[in-house]
């Protein structure tokens, strides 16, 4: 078997134990192609647990910058002997498998298809060491250190990474540095290069890395939330943690010390919503972060949101479902119990990032639409995006963008006798003037229910006022179509009669599959949903296609049912793609089943779901 | 809820506050509970507190879950921003409420099954945070809209108009927000608008979390033989442990008890709180002495009553989280967007 030979593609997997420090170590490789300019897409797959489990996190180096994983393995670095035998089974064949040769492994541990190389690092730690901790930790950053000679990652790179992240911790600098080139140090004098090479190019540019959660915690400080009420649950805790951290750099009152903004860890999501309901009620924009379990446990007063007309901000990073499912790995599966979440008739609006530049923007954007919609905004993340960093776009911001605070009545337009029905619907838009509690002495006031009333806001059982009401919510929805981000649509190189639709993080995957299925003559025209209602045009491009596969990260393709419902489509014209292993979707899938469907001796994807072996 | 509005025509004769305000413009709409309900006694005293209290009406939110005893903001303070919000979970939105504008005063009105039952978490939650707010239980041990099951209040042993005995233990409220901090405890009786006013005074002018039990029996559902939360029996079982005279700043204080059975409690707004001791012994700013007397007293079954605990000294969840001054919802753009050139710094820091 040749040994596989590639420049600046490759993918790069580390198993390792959790809790033994080698997450900043391995974050720092991938970052060191970036510094090289060379684009990396990362992946952390991670348990549910602080300590002792195995993790694992892999790096798809690509020069093309494809942001999908890839799949396969061509490089495992096997630091978990708990995970040994299925690790080293997942290298390709040909691939190459980097070990602690410290203890030796009989024969049988191997594989006659891969080149093995072994550096002896606990022999090399303990003799370096003495302390254990330090044993453990500088082994991470010296199998850095042999695997940037292995692969021809510039030290110096890494040393200024280095530098960056002990900033005034000199010490400590000093010693990884150290270690680092012990690691490098070994592999010149002992072993040879590998036909895996990194190679300096400019295919970065100004672009960023970084998590979801992180940019859409920016999002919601940019978009002027001030109050924030949340509950711990993975994967979302980061993004309110990401939010008290900008808010402490951004929103602290410079003169007196104090916040500018509330954040609240709640008792449980429902007290989250509550307080996020009642601080939208009041006029303050603001958000909590959930994941799926958090959604259930919401629904409620998400009907109230929607049918007393509050503005809310609900941001879902989607993870395994049902129930506690999968909780450290990613899914896109709360889609149908976001859209209509709650008892009675209810429709929510979604928005749909695909990456951490559109957590950024859409997080801002939802908090505009919360006050002029004066309703629940979901956004919905998943783990993949979430979790993981991403090279995105930088953040950017207009200085003239002014927040939409949507139609509130003034003191003043109450005080010139300006009507006010709090539930009237003066612009046939369906979106009401609300008033802030405490506006105007005497006029303004009203009750707000989660019982029917009318335009008034009087209590109201009559069966026409109820319609009259809930009609005009439709009126809404419709008005909300078009302030929701346009879906992206992009067509292939020929004309053809086979279209594909698309959301979220599948979207990175998705680029990479039409660039691979172009290449092999097979042309399909795509759309990327970005948000919920559906715009036209997602109606009008399946009607445009013969077939229409959606391609989606859950068992039941809720997207598909989504949009077969709001559309009445023929659900024969759109085949479902689906996967929900819990790792995130790549390029090879999608291919496969794709062409599997295309076709016609094969069965639809839908009869025969496919999986990805060895995951 | 809200099916007939009160004509608003004033009589001649209406005493005017210092606002200008007769007790009139304190009201709302006509109530639609059964005649002879505690509860809209409870409305009455909130309206006369109020109005006594010289309150713009508009500056006052009250919130409410669901339940006969949460229907009630609809009946005082019409001019107020109202939220009946969902059962068992108004004290999530009253706090919510409260982080956007602090300067607002919040008065929570809840029911035994609404904060006993389906909302004891956030009931225990919002107290324990010392939320700025004035939490009124409408306290019948019974649900009364839908038709006479026992709550969580219910005394063990207590009759339902069924006839069914209660077997499980009842949940003391004002116990509970004794434990959990709060910082102004009292429990009173739908009965009793003497002592009931100048509570529900001391409660609004209180700077955290000030909790009212107020026992209100259920002429429908709870005011039979064999129930504890009637009115006989409240009447029979009543221990006052002090009277209340409630004195705002630019009052003078008149004492005209007898030496050594007042005392005068200054609160943070400078309003004072003269208690005229009735128990012996009983000290209202002590937590811990209170939380024995009660427990000692409830075991020989008697409802004790009055100003139970306060301090004066309260801080709220503001203070805790170190807002700023001016209420959240009324922040600019300009204070609240840091601006494209922090992002520049950002993004240069992300690569």
């Amino acid at each position: 078997m040749r040994p596989l030979e590639a420049v600046n593609d490759f993918v790069v997997k580390f198993a390792n134990v959790n809790g033994s420090g080698s997450a900043s170590a391995n974050a720092m490789f991938a970052k060191s192609f970036l510094r090289m300019g060379v684009p990396v897409a990362a992946r952390n797959i991670f348990p549910s647990n602080i300590q002792g489990l195995p993790t694992w996190y892999e790096v798809r180096v690509t020069e093309a910058g494809h942001q999908g994983r890839r799949g396969g393995v061509d490089m495992m670095v096997a630091m978990n002997p708990q995970t040994w035998d299925r690790d080293v089974a997942e290298i390709e064949p040909g691939g190459y498998l980097f070990y602690d040769s410290t203890k030796p492994l009989p024969p049988s541990k191997f594989r006659e298809d891969i080149t093995v190389v072994g550096v002896p690092l606990t022999r090399m730690c303990n003799e370096a060491y003495s302390v254990p901790r330090e044993r453990q930790l500088f082994k991470n950053t010296i199998y850095v250190g042999a695997l940037a000679a292995l692969l021809d990652i510039e030290i110096g790179v890494i040393e200024q990474l280095l530098a960056e992240q002990f900033a005034g911790k000199e010490r400590l600098i000093a010693a990884n540095v150290a270690a680092l080139h012990m690691g490098a140090d070994y592999v010149k004098a002992n072993l040879a290069p590998l036909g895996l090479r990194a190679r300096r190019a400019d295919k970065v540019g100004d672009r960023i890395y970084v998590e979801g959660n992180m940019a859409a915690g920016l999002g919601a400080v940019y978009g002027g939330a001030t109050v924030c009420a949340w509950y711990p649950i993975t994967p979302s805790t980061s993004l309110a943690e990401a939010f008290t951290e900008f808010c402490g750099e951004y929103r602290t009152d410079p003169e007196t010390g104090k916040a500018r903004y509330a954040i609240v860890q709640a008792e449980d999501e429902i007290a989250s919503i509550g307080m996020v309901v009642g601080a939208g009620w009041n006029g303050a924009r603001a958000f909590t972060a959930t994941s799926g379990p958090g959604i259930s446990l919401m629904q409620e007063f998400v009907g109230l949101s929607y049918f007393a007309e509050i503005p809310a901000v609900i941001f879902d990073v989607q993870r395994g479902g049902p129930s506690t499912g999968m909780p450290t790995r990613t899914q896109q599966s709360d889609i149908l119990s976001a859209a209509y979440a709650s008892h009675g008739d209810t429709k929510h609006v979604l928005l749909l990032p695909q990456d951490p530049g559109e957590c950024f923007e859409m997080g801002a954007l939802a908090f505009d639409l919360s006050d002029r919609l004066q309703t629940t905004i979901f956004v919905m993340l998943d783990l993949d995006i979430g979790m993981n960093e991403w090279l995105t776009q930088p953040f950017a911001w207009d200085d003239s963008r002014k927040l939409d605070r949507g139609k509130v009545m003034t003191h003043d337009e109450l005080e010139a006798g300006r009507d006010f029905g709090r539930y009237l619907d003066v612009d046939g838009d369906g979106i009401p003037f609300r008033t802030y509690p405490g506006t105007h002495p005497t006029k303004g006031g009203y009750f707000t229910r989660g019982t029917s009333r009318n335009p008034y806001a009087r209590y109201s059982e009559e069966g026409s006022v109820y319609v009259d009401n809930v009609q005009r919510l439709l009126r809404k929805f419709e008005t909300a179509k078009g302030l929701v981000p346009a879906p992206i649509r992009r067509d292939a190189a020929k004309p053809t009669r086979t279209g594909v639709i698309y959301y979220g993080s599948t979207g990175a995957a998705m680029d990479e599959a039409l660039q691979v299925m172009e290449a092999q003559g097979r042309f399909v025209n795509a759309m990327r949903v970005r948000g919920f209602p559906f715009a036209d045009e997602v109606f009008e491009f399946i009607a445009a296609h013969d077939q229409v596969f959606v391609v989606e990260q859950n068992r039941d393709g809720q997207l598909r049912t989504l949009i077969m419902n709001e559309g009445g489509v023929d659900p024969a014209k759109l085949t479902a793609v689906l996967h929900y292993d819990g790792t995130p979707i790549t390029a090879r899938f999608i291919t496969g089943a794709m062409g599997c469907a295309l076709s016609p001796a094969a069965p639809t994807p839908e009869r025969r779901q496919v999986r990805e072996a060895a995951e | 809820m809200t099916y007939i509005t009160k004509p608003q025509l004033h009589h001649p004769g209406l005493a005017p506050n210092g606002l200008g305000k007769t007790r009139r413009d304190y009201e709302g709409s006509v109530s639609t509970l059964c005649a002879g309900c505690g509860h809209d006694s409870i409305s009455a005293a909130i309206i006369q507190a109020a109005y006594e209290l010289d309150l713009p009406p508009h500056r006052v939110a009250k919130l409410s879950g669901i339940g006969c005893s949460s229907k009630t903001p609809d009946y005082f303070l019409g001019a107020s921003h109202g939220f009946n919000t969902v059962h068992g979970r108004m004290p999530s939105v009253l706090t919510g409420a409260n982080l956007a504008n602090r300067d607002l005063i919040y008065l929570g009105v809840s029911g035994d099954g609404d904060s006993a039952s389906i909302g004891f978490g956030q009931f225990a939650h919002a107290i324990r945070r010392g939320v700025n707010m004035t939490y009124i239980v409408e306290n019948n041990g019974v649900y009364g809209l839908t038709k006479g099951q026992f709550s969580a209040t219910s005394d063990k042993g207590s009759k339902s108009k069924k006839g069914v005995v209660n077997h499980d233990s009842a949940i003391d409220l004002v116990s509970v927000a004794l434990q959990l901090g709060a910082t102004f405890v009292a429990r009173s009786f739908s009965g009793d608008k003497a002592q009931l006013v100048p509570l529900i005074k001391a409660a609004l002018s209180h700077q955290g979390a000030a909790f009212i039990d107020c026992i209100s029996p259920c002429i429908q559902f709870n005011n039979h033989a064999g129930s504890t939360k009637s009115f006989d029996y409240v009447r029979d079982h009543n221990e006052a442990v002090n009277t209340l005279d409630f004195v705002v700043p630019r009052e003078a204080i008149h004492v005209d008890y007898e030496p050594g059975t007042n005392t005068l409690v200054t609160q943070h707004d400078g309003s004072v709180l003269n208690l005229h001791k009735l128990a012996e012994h009983y000290d209202p700013t002590d937590r811990i002495s209170a939380m024995a007397y009660l427990a000692g007293r409830q075991a020989e079954g008697e409802v004790v009553t009055g100003l139970l605990y306060v301090d004066p000294r309260a801080t709220d969840l503001h203070e805790g989280l170190e807002t700023v001054e001016t209420p959240l919802n009324q922040l600019t753009d300009a204070q609240l967007i840091p601006g494209s050139a922090v992002l520049a710094k950002l993004n240069a820091s992300l690569r």
